[in-house]
């Protein structure tokens, strides 16, 4: 899951914002991968049944599993597939972005 | 975080805390897997090095990093040395809680960084050097490494009329690493996240130089869909193509042998670096896992 205390990412808008030299605030994430998407995971929590495989195989990190249900970041999700094609409760499916589930 | 104990991953046990987020890698990629189940094992108390490479490349997109623990980037042939500095450093200032680690991939561990990482094996280096193993250069572009394998199309090692993708059979980087007698050095396959992190938990726990080889399927570089790395991860040591094994106190093991394999095309006839292969490159491929796996079984207990 994302860090919590993470900043999101501006683009500088004055002079002094921009980054010097090796010198520049830490913890801000630079731009969401969204943008790579074609589909999207969506988990059927009713299906679900936390063995956590999906958390595991999970490249970007972006499934979380501190709630009752297993949830999401998409905005940095990258749409690969893994957590559903690697789900043994076919809990996952892929939704082509812009489609409702 | 709660020590982690040998042999007891518990999924629901590990944090949830990412300490990398937001790299660039490709969707699906092998080595991210790899470095961030590492990392989760390893915890906040690790100082990383990373030479050039996807895992460099990908995380370090000017001015922002997206490793959440000390990371320093290093000269492609410089992983060994840098973190053999960095092992000394942390020895002198009286840190003794750090892990370092190193993180290269295939290139710059079997080809360029071999020496660097062949002098702290022998000086025992206080190090955790794991390489990712996507068996190629595929940060350039899918170049030929010494740990790709016979017959795999690259761009440095074409397939077609007459040409018949690489022509040599990989490098054991295991074998090579044992031989220093190092007192820890471990294959894994991120399709087998339990034994891959249980031996990532073992190499914390002990002190010198660790060496650990994770092949990490490529999405891009070996041509099959995103959400497939972790199958074919899976095929390569189900097919007997990549093998789960430690070297420890003198000896070797290994720590999965299956009955029988399943059939080599299993794992190479979806991906596009071996779609030139024919009925007797199966044969000929099948035919080296035989003879490789007669050796290892000679040598190690199971
Ligand atoms: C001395 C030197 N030679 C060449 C390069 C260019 N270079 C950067 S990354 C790379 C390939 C790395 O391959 P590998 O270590 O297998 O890692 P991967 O990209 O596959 O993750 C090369 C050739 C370099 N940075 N330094
Ligand atoms: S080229 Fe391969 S190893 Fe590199 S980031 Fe992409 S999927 Fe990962
Ligand atoms: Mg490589």
């Amino acid at each position: 899951m994302k860090p919590r205390w993470i900043k999101d990412f501006h683009y500088p808008s004055r002079p002094e914002e921009l980054a010097f030299g090796a010198c520049t605030e830490a913890g801000v994430l630079i731009t969401p991968n969204s943008g790579w998407r074609v589909f999207r995971p969506v988990i059927d929590h009713s299906r679900c049944v936390r063995c956590l495989l999906c958390w595991t195989y999970c490249p970007d990190g972006v499934i979380g599993k501190e709630e009752k249900e297993l949830t999401i970041d998409y905005d940095y999700c990258k749409g690969c597939g893994i957590c559903a094609h690697e789900c043994p409760k076919r809990a996952i499916s892929m939704v082509k972005e812009g489609k409702r589930p | 975080m709660a020590e982690v104990g040998i042999m007891a991953i518990d999924f629901k046990n590990l944090s949830d805390r990412e300490l990398m987020y937001g790299q660039k890698t490709c969707p699906g990629c092998g080595a991210t897997v790899a470095i961030r189940l590492a990392l989760k094992i390893l915890g906040e108390r690790t100082f990383l090095c990373i030479p050039a490479c996807c895992a460099a490349a990908t995380t370090n997109a000017y001015p922002q990093t997206s490793f959440f623990v000390n990371n320093v980037v290093t000269a492609f042939p410089a992983t060994g040395s840098t973190i053999a500095g960095m092992a000394a450093a942390a020895e002198a200032q009286g840190l003794e809680d750090v892990t370092i680690l190193g993180v290269a991939g295939d290139g710059g561990t079997a080809d360029i960084g071999l020496q660097a990482l062949s002098g702290a094996c022998e000086r025992n280096d206080n190090v955790i050097y794991l390489c990712y193993d996507n068996e190629a250069y595929m940060n350039t572009g899918i170049q030929r490494s010494s740990s790709t394998p016979w017959g795999a199309w690259t761009t440095t090692s074409p397939a077609g009329e007459g040409a018949r993708g690489v022509v040599k059979s990989r490098k054991n980087l295991f074998d090579i690493i044992a031989a220093h007698r190092v007192p820890y050095c471990a294959t894994a396959s991120v399709a087998y996240p339990r034994d891959f992190m249980e031996k990532i938990a073992k190499a914390k726990a002990i002190k010198g130089a660790r060496f650990i080889h994770v092949q990490a399927p490529c999405p891009t570089g070996w041509g099959y869909p995103t959400e497939k790395t972790i199958e074919y991860g899976r095929l390569a040591v189900g097919s007997g193509l990549w093998y789960l094994a430690e070297y420890e106190n003198g000896e070797m093991k290994l720590n999965m042998t299956p009955k029988t394999f399943k059939p080599v095309e299993s794992y190479l006839r979806g991906q596009r670096r071996f779609q030139h292969m024919k009925e007797d490159d199966y044969r000929l491929i099948e035919k080296q896992r035989d003879r490789e796996w007669a050796l290892l079984r000679e040598r190690m207990k199971s």
